[in-house]
């Protein structure tokens, strides 16, 4: 089943994410997705994730094609231009992708070319727009397009924005994304279910699918970057004394991540695991969730 | 304004001490009032390189003068004698005044003394800040007067990026978020509907720009370029 239709289908929707390396090394990122093919609808493909300079996505998302992964394209409006951008959209149907994440990207600055001029020129609702106009046959400025793609568009939101503005911003992005095409939505990893909750209920009524994040945390050291470094991740306290209490740290990190899924399920459409090279630990994280 | 800053003293010896005799040549309207180009300082730099001109025998002679700006002619003709009489200027006019020094006296030497940095304002004392980059489309009607284009580190029309923590930038701790800000504006004047408007792309420009008014060019000659 295709994410689209599994989306369609009303079904618990569950994705994955592999982010390409530094190099030409593909095998062990194929292997890992190969690992989780038969539980996910489909596998996000991030694209120079913190900006650090990576093999590409479009690239990699096309090899999962040919395992038979249904990729999630993602697409930053970071690197290129709106030509770019928009030759690398009919590129990546011509190579058989029909999903894209469309993403503003951090600032080449967090990254290591911190010096890379960044493009932005795009962003993530203009980017989302762009995709609607070639999904209808035309290009940004109207000219038109001799075979057409038929993307399936996404978006991100973060539901643990930190104060009002943040949020209130979050939402009316959210709702621009929606309007301008976007038919699902992942977000940036949860840790706190009350404030998933809340989130869930003030986005109640919005037309489309939300797939919660659930980054699996490996160790101390993760939780505590992430408080100090990822905007709206806040890991708490009791989640980092577990992890620091437990023999094995693994374990400890699929019982939370399997509590939070649990908890969480009923409230949105879906889950995104983030599992940062522990693949091969999702499937049992999804058969203790029992989906 | 237009903000700049001063080049260090010893890069400034090292780019004149060849040059023969020398106008340093402030300019009194951008630069004087970012405190780097001003008449006071016109005389401190000049005074600096004459000291390091007697101390390494070097005779040529530094004089000074500063005008009111040196991007208009009307003001560079008041000083056309005296660059006549140099072999070099050395000018502390932003980067369109150098240019237009340099396009009005094409056979003399005309050195910058400060870097240009951007379209800005005085903060508090001694700090100024980067407000507009002159990108030909101004959008702050819709954004409370706020440039997203050049307050945003990633330039953004259409909201918040989502990476903002504590109000800050990604980019870095002691930058605001623009589009919080833009937020807290709008919403303070009720017009937090205008972050609700179809998703917006920007008109770059072709560089170099250029203003043409036909109705102030009645009879003139169009230019060639």
């Amino acid at each position: 089943m295709s994410l689209r239709e599994a989306l369609a289908s009303g079904k618990f929707v569950i994705t994955a994410e592999v982010a390409p390396g530094k190099g030409t090394e593909v095998e062990h990122l194929l292997e890992d997705a190969a690992v989780i093919k038969e539980r996910v609808d489909a596998v996000n493909v991030t694209d120079l994730q913190s900006s650090v300079m990576r093999l590409g996505s479009m690239a990699f998302s096309h090899l999962l094609t040919e395992i038979g992964v249904d990729p999630v394209f993602q697409v930053t409006c970071r690197d290129r231009n709106c030509l770019a951008l928009q030759s690398d959209l009919l590129s990546a149907w011509a190579l058989g992708i029909k999903n894209v994440l469309a993403l503003t990207g951090d600032h080449p600055v967090l990254g290591d070319h911190p010096k890379a001029r960044p493009v932005f020129e795009l962003d993530s609702v203009s980017l989302l727009d762009v995709i609607g106009k070639l999904n209808s046959g035309v290009d940004m400025v109207g000219n038109e397009l001799k075979g057409t793609p038929d993307f399936l568009a996404g978006a991100v939101v973060n539901p643990g924005a930190d104060n009002e503005a943040a949020m209130d911003l979050q939402i009316m992005k959210m709702e621009s994304k929606i309007e301008a095409g976007a038919k699902f939505f992942q977000t940036q990893g949860v840790y706190d279910l009350d404030a998933f909750e809340k989130f869930m209920k003030r986005i109640e009524g919005l037309d489309t699918k939300v797939l919660v994040g659930i980054i699996l945390l490996k160790s101390v050291g993760m939780a505590r970057f992430m408080n100090k470094n990822v905007s709206g991740v806040f890991v708490p306290e009791p989640f980092v004394q577990e992890i620091k209490a437990a023999e094995d740290k693994a374990q400890a990190s699929k019982d939370i991540a399997v509590r939070l899924i649990k908890g969480m399920k009923d409230l949105c459409d879906g889950v995104h695991i983030m599992a940062l090279g522990w693949e091969s630990k999702i499937p049992a994280i999804l058969d203790e969730v029992g989906i | 304004m237009i903000i700049v800053e001063r080049k260090s003293l010893e890069a400034l010896e090292e780019m004149t001490k060849d040059c023969g005799r020398l106008l340093v040549l402030g300019c009194e309207t951008c630069s004087a009032m970012c405190l780097a180009g001003g008449r006071r300082q016109v005389a401190e730099l000049a005074s600096a390189i004459r000291m390091e001109r007697k101390m390494s025998q070097n005779q040529d002679e530094v004089i000074e003068d500063a005008i009111a700006r040196q991007c208009e002619s009307e003001f560079i003709d008041h000083v056309k004698d005296r660059v006549a009489g140099c072999d070099a200027v050395l000018s502390l006019a932003c980067g369109a005044g150098v240019q237009t020094m340099a396009h009005t006296f094409p056979d003399v030497l005309i050195l910058p003394a400060v870097d240009t940095k951007f379209i800005g304002s005085e903060a508090e004392r001694g700090v100024w800040k980067e407000m507009c980059m002159a990108c030909g489309d101004c959008v702050l009607g819709r954004t409370a007067g706020i440039c997203p284009v050049t307050r945003c580190a990633k330039g953004l029309l259409n909201g918040a990026c989502g990476g903002a923590s504590e109000g800050k930038c990604e980019v870095g701790k002691e930058r605001p978020c623009a589009w919080q800000e833009i937020y807290h504006a709008l919403k303070r004047l009720n017009m937090l509907h205008y972050l609700k408007e179809k998703p917006q792309v920007k008109n770059w420009p072709v560089h170099p720009g250029k203003v043409v008014r036909e109705d102030l060019r009645e009879g003139e000659a169009t230019t060639g370029d």
